[in-house]
């Protein structure tokens, strides 16, 4: 994004330059902990050991991975293309109401059909919710970013009404869907590798997540390897060029914004059919935010993207468990260093560039 | 006489719940006037709500919360001046940055100090900005009909920054329509590199404009937590900022356009709270949500140029780089 190129080897734009920002980030928010007076050293021990320490912790830790791999693959698609999605949360919305919908709807469907459909009916409404933004914007020249914002809006007010007037469970007094059925919902990792001779604890880790591994592996295969990958990057990269390559900037922004919704849609599957079994409201709980620091930290590519959403679910069952032990240090420390990685990996790039930059001169000079 | 109260209560929590919108979205207009988009009016407005009802907790006076809501508004303005201008980083990402870091900070130093989920201790007496009576609101009610009760009831009786902010809405049309400053900050939105042709520094009169709309941010979350409510709670700004930004496309970036823009989402917002659970005679209950939606769908379809047409600052999200 930045205006004046600094030219890096690969390694160091791929690998380098993500770790010092991420490392930046983190010092800040270590800075933050000593600041409530706590000691750094002691909650990022504690917090290691939540996520990390156990075999239940790495299956919470990964159930929160599989949530923001989703997101942020819909971000790094969309920003392939040179579009900034900041409507994963609507589109996850909306996806979860489709989702929910098939559940309730074709629940006497035999399981093997009701969950594909149900997943193919949350990535529709993904990525319905996802084309619209695209569409006003290769057509009537409206900017995504203003779209997305106000259909985040209009998502959550919308099924507000749906969960409370329309679809809600009667006599709830939450704002949720009444129970899916029980062939409706996803296996639990637990029970899968039972059979196998594998004990787990009982965890929120389900199938989602090999849907998420497999997401990761199908976007690499589209972005890097296929025609439509490369013509939404060549888009991003320049429209123009694009343009006079024969390869239409409208069309790709709209495939681009569709695909980044189906994949936003990826929330609800996991949250919906994998865990909760219904859709509550609010379940989209700001991973889809969160999501943003992911498709930046990873550049967009699915590895990184791996990494990182790896990263936010070691901080996300991290920062539980370490509530728990230090009632001063909330889980919102965790959007602390999501905002934070944000603007470091995000919007100081060109700093961060400039002092990898600089050091590796420095490093050839001596 | 009775709906006349009614409209009079109406009009009245429609200034009331305008005038976050009104702050934040002059902030938005400053800053993108200038050429710098601002996404994160959200975040500087809450972090300024926390840092204001802080100071007025410690200090026990509202105006000390003023000044620490402003500065701290102000120092995130700086961060994404620092990253958008001097670092020409995407705007875009830095204001989600800033939104996402006030989201989280505030939660997280407000339950390390006080330990009530993020909330601050109530603020009481002169912690708090009373209501001003403006002169005459007596006499006028009791002697003038009509308008007399309109006055005490809707334009009297509220705190100062209600007036502060109302006032911005003059002198940010006088500066940006009528002076050098204002000439040379539209100008810097619209083409930079003439401004800099001129030998006028670009990058000042942006980080100029980008301090002006953290201390208009500032005010709008001081209003929040010291003189609409008695305190900080988590997430008070509720989304305000971003119906600001909307409100500025409305207004077409100008100030008199946004404040009736935010008058009007003000007023939509007031007749949502009184139509709460009221069965209307042939209607039945109104959705309530359908009327708060209502900015943003219109937002979206003015944007699209179904109604009207949105022109924003020429060269508003780009960075600016000289030629070499």
């Amino acid at each position: 994004m930045s205006a004046t190129p600094i030219d890096l080897p690969r390694w160091a734009d791929a690998g380098l330059v993500p770790l010092v920002s991420v490392t930046a980030a983190l010092l800040v928010a270590g800075l933050v902990v000593l600041g409530i007076g706590e000691s750094p050293l002691e909650a990022t021990a504690l917090l290691l050991k939540g996520a990390l320490g156990s075999v239940e912790g790495l299956g919470f830790t990964l159930y929160y991975t599989t949530n923001f791999i989703f997101t942020g693959l819909a971000v790094a698609v969309a920003f392939h293309a040179g579009l900034f999605n900041i409507g994963g949360e609507g589109q996850a919305t909306i996806a979860g109401i489709f989702l929910a919908l098939a559940c309730l709807w074709l629940a006497p469907l035999p399981g093997i059909l009701l969950v594909p459909l149900a997943i193919l009916a949350g990535a529709a409404g993904g990525a319905l919710y996802g084309f619209i933004p695209g569409w006003l914007q290769a057509t009537r020249g409206s900017h995504v970013v203003i779209t997305t914002i106000m259909f985040n809006f209009l998502a959550a007010t919308l099924s507000v009404y749906l969960l409370v007037n329309v679809m809600g469970k009667p006599g709830s007094m939450q704002a949720e869907t009444p129970e899916f059925a029980g062939h409706a919902v996803l296996t639990p990792m637990h029970q899968l590798l039972a059979p196998l001779g594998i004990k787990l604890p009982a965890t929120p880790l389900n199938t989602a997540f090999l849907l998420a591994l497999a997401a990761l592996v199908a976007i690499w295969a589209l972005i890097y390897r296929s025609r439509l990958g490369y013509a939404i990057r060549t888009v991003g990269a320049n429209p123009r060029a694009a343009a006079y390559a024969g390869i239409s900037p409208a069309r790709m922004t709209i495939v681009a914004m569709a695909l980044s919704g189906a994949l936003a849609g990826g929330l609800a599957v996991n949250e919906a059919m994998g865990v909760q079994h219904r859709l509550l409201i609010d379940f989209t709980a700001g991973y889809g935010f969160v999501g943003i620091a992911v498709g930046l930290m990873g550049r967009g590519h699915p590895i990184g993207v791996a990494l990182s959403a790896f990263l936010f679910g070691v901080l996300y069952q991290g920062g539980a468990e370490l509530s728990f032990d230090k009632p001063t240090i909330t889980r919102d420390m965790v959007v602390v260093i999501g905002g934070v990685v944000i603007l470091f990996a995000g919007a100081l790039d060109g700093l961060f560039r400039k002092l990898v930059a600089n050091t590796l001169q420095l490093g050839r000079a001596a | 006489m009775d709906w006349l109260t009614t409209i009079a209560v109406i009009l009245d929590s429609t200034i009331r719940l305008s005038i976050p919108l009104l702050c934040a979205a002059l902030a938005g207009l400053w800053s993108e006037r200038s050429g710098v988009v601002d996404i994160g009016l959200e975040g500087k407005m809450l972090v300024a709500a926390f840092a204001s009802a802080v100071a007025a907790f410690v200090t026990g006076s509202a105006w000390a919360g003023l000044g620490a809501g402003i500065l701290a508004s102000v120092l995130l303005s700086l961060v994404h001046g620092f990253a958008a201008i001097t670092w020409r980083g995407n705007q875009i990402v830095s204001g989600v940055a800033i939104n996402m870091l006030a989201a989280g900070v505030t939660v997280v130093l407000g339950n390390a100090w006080y330990g009530q989920g993020g909330r601050t201790p109530p603020l009481e007496g002169a912690a708090r900005f009373g209501d001003l009576t403006l002169p005459f609101a007596r006499a006028m009610r009791e002697h003038v009909p009509v308008l007399g009760l309109l006055y005490d009831e809707v334009i009297s009786g509220h705190g100062a920054p209600v007036y502060l902010a109302i006032l911005a809405v003059p002198i940010t049309a006088f500066v940006l329509k009528r002076t050098r400053f204002g000439l040379r900050l539209r100008a810097v939105g619209e083409n930079p590199a003439a401004v800099d042709t001129a030998g006028i520094s670009v990058a000042g009169l942006r980080y100029g404009a980008v301090v002006i709309c953290g201390v208009l941010c500032g005010l709008g979350g001081t209003y929040l937590a010291v003189s609409q409510s008695a305190g900080f709670l988590p997430q008070m700004t509720a989304g305000k900022g971003f119906i600001a930004l909307a409100a500025v496309i409305f207004a077409n970036w100008r100030p008199w356009p946004a404040l009736g823009a935010c008058q009007l989402f003000g007023l939509l917002d007031a007749i949502a709270i009184r139509l709460q659970g009221v069965l209307l005679p042939g209607i039945g209950q109104v959705p309530v949500q359908a009327i708060q939606a209502l900015p943003y769908l219109l937002t979206v379809i003015l944007l699209a140029g179904f109604i009207g047409k949105a022109v924003p600052p020429k060269a508003s999200g780009l960075p600016y780089v000289k030629e070499r």
